[in-house]
């Protein structure tokens, strides 16, 4: 991964399961947004590619890659509504595309996506009009807009207060356990990547690559490198 | 002994020296109100005469002290490094130690210092002239994404985005209506003036008509409705993406796999491509009724003589040449405003510095234009 000659990371190799909850983790500037670029499709690798079950992402041509990557979704750190679109039109958008509902069915399937992240009855809201937290929901909404099998948060506890940021993560466990989704969350909140994480990448900064990989919670009492285990434990030596 | 080594307002240094160890004895209100006093000074003459084995700071008789007196003690400190001389700060208040002791803590990162280098005049140009070839080759590289959009758009293997067009067109042709109405009324009036006063002189007065209507149909009226619309609305567009940019919303289109050039650059161009030529119509009507006000009012010719000359006047050839041109300043409206805001990154700066640009790029690009087009019109005899 690199911007021009800046490399960002090195020799990345991990897997992600079915059905993982698998978190990027590592301290500020370390990547992590960058690598979870690569694996949306977003930003070219300028060596290696990511595999998405059989296929080579980054060797497909362009429409092939936008097949796979519709079986994904996306959540952005501000939520990434657009904003002159309501609630509703911004989970219709993705279908009007896709699929060939009609105006009523597209409309049902909004507000039942709006309903699962706890926003019933703001279909009609604008993005603006919504808290910071709301719009991380409604972006979770939009992201589920196809029914994705693999679901990407960049930094989703970013700015938001513990209850909200509390409830998000809940969120995440739910839509993992009812819609048997991946969930590939880039975060360095330590209260979420225990929650929620059963396995993880870690990247640092100085290095410029991966130090290890694993469960998170083992990784914080038995990794072998100390500065995992000083990143997991908020910086106490273990 | 001692011997006062500095005194500024109100704080000052004494030294004293016994058995090898150099007393520095603060004395007075340390604080940015005093000033910063630089331990260079105090240095120089401490050392270079009779060097001491350790150097002891006294900061019993400190009144007051803020940063001021910490950045003193950390270039003293820095100072004591590089002579390898021991410092002992254990007789200053505990507070300022462990500052002193938090600025020193971690070392300087040499390479992370910003490199701020103001080029020289030839070097500035040099730069100049690698970025205006880049730019070129970045809106080459944009103008071939919106042909390529434009074609799967025909090719109907993308929806046509009927409701957005019909949005944008509201906002950039009904909405500038006014402004329009009023810049061409008055440029009507000003040629209006201006053709009076001349072909009053030769008394025909009648010919202000040919000349409003001319010079509005061929020229001003595509000029002026397209730097109106460059500043009202090729900013707009600029903003609107760039912001856009900052919000993630680009990325999230192409997330569901939605090309942003189709959604929302392509509606644009097409809403600028359709409106402009018509707001030019428009602005050429008020235009000529602007110049038959002036005519009317300060001349003998009367209205209706006027209008019956003004259609007498301007051929349809005139017009097709006329709303060419608004056609074209569409395009360079459109597709400057969109490439600035999706060129522009991520901070707020950028988004104003995409607004801007796309103002100067836009009407740099339809004077060049009209002045084209003009010369080539003369050629072909249109």
């Amino acid at each position: 991964m690199a911007y021009g000659e800046f490399v960002v990371q090195r020799d990345l190799n991990f897997i992600v399961n079915r059905g993982d909850v698998f978190i990027i983790m590592g301290g500020s500037g370390c990547g992590k947004s960058t690598v979870m670029r690569a694996l949306t499709g977003m930003q070219r690798p300028s060596a290696g590619t990511v595999w998405f079950e059989d296929a080579r992402l980054w060797d497909l041509d362009d429409s092939a890659r936008q097949r796979v990557l519709r079986r994904s979704g996306v959540v952005f750190q501000s939520g990434g509504l657009w904003s002159s679109m309501t609630l509703a039109e911004n989970i219709e958008l993705p279908l009007r595309e896709y699929t060939d509902l009609d105006p009523q069915e597209m409309r049902e399937l909004a507000r039942l996506k709006l309903a699962w992240v706890g926003l019933a009855g703001f279909e009609e809201f604008y993005p603006s009009e919504i808290s910071g937290g709301m719009q991380r929901r409604a972006g979770v909404a939009r992201a589920l807009a196809l029914d994705p099998e693999v679901l990407f948060f960049d930094e989703p506890s970013a700015g938001l207060d513990p209850i909200s940021s509390r409830r998000l993560d809940e969120l995440i466990l739910e839509l993992k356990d009812s819609l048997g989704a991946t969930i590939v969350v880039v975060t360095h909140e330590l209260a979420s990547i225990f929650t929620i994480g059963n396995n993880a990448v870690f990247l640092d900064p100085v290095s410029r690559t991966q130090l290890a990989t694993g469960d998170p919670k083992w990784l914080r009492d038995h990794s072998d490198d100390p500065q995992v285990r000083a990143f997991l434990n908020r910086g106490d030596a273990a | 002994m001692s011997q006062v080594l500095a005194y500024d307002g109100g704080n000052r240094v004494d030294q004293a020296r016994a058995d090898g160890v150099l007393r520095f004895i603060l004395r007075g209100s340390w604080t940015i109100a005093q000033g910063v006093v630089s331990g260079e000074s105090i240095m120089v003459d401490a050392v270079s005469s009779d060097r001491p084995q350790r150097i002891y700071v006294d900061g019993d008789a400190v009144s007051e002290w803020d940063s001021a007196l910490v950045v003193f003690l950390t270039d003293l400190s820095e100072r004591c490094r590089t002579l390898d001389l021991p410092l002992d700060l254990s007789g200053l208040p505990d507070g300022v130690q462990r500052l002193v002791a938090l600025a020193l803590a971690v070392p300087e990162r040499t390479d992370a210092a910003h490199e701020d280098k103001v080029p020289g005049f030839v070097e500035s140009i040099g730069l100049q002239v690698l970025a205006a070839y880049r730019g070129s080759g970045a809106m080459l590289e944009f103008i071939g994404e919106v042909l390529i959009a434009l074609a799967r758009t025909v090719t109907g293997r993308t929806r046509f985005r009927t409701s957005e067009i019909l949005t944008v067109f509201q906002q950039v042709g009904p909405d500038a209506l006014m402004i329009v109405t009023l810049i061409s009324f008055l440029v009507g009036t000003i040629l209006g003036f201006v053709g009076l006063v001349q072909l009053e002189a030769f008394g025909a007065d009648i010919y202000v008509a040919n000349l409003v209507a001319i010079a509005m149909i061929r020229e001003m009226g595509g000029m002026m409705t397209g730097i109106i619309m460059a500043g009202r609305t090729g900013a707009a567009f600029a903003a609107q993406l760039g912001t856009m940019q900052v919000n993630e919303e680009i990325a999230a289109f192409r997330t569901v796999g939605i090309s942003p050039v189709e959604f929302l650059v392509l509606p644009r161009i097409l809403a600028l491509i359709v409106a402009v030529p018509l707001l030019t119509i428009y602005a050429n009507v008020v235009g000529m009724v602007g110049g038959s006000v002036v005519s009317g009012a300060l001349s003998e010719v009367t209205l209706p003589q006027y209008f019956a000359q003004t259609s007498d006047a301007a051929t349809l050839t005139d017009w097709a040449g006329g709303l060419f041109k608004a056609t074209v300043y569409g395009i360079i409206i459109a597709v400057a405003g969109c490439m600035r805001g999706m060129q522009s990154s991520k901070s707020a700066a950028s988004v104003g510095d995409a607004a801007t640009s796309a103002v100067v790029l836009s009407i740099t690009l339809i004077i060049l234009a009209e002045a084209v087009l003009t010369v080539v019109y003369q050629v072909l005899g249109i």
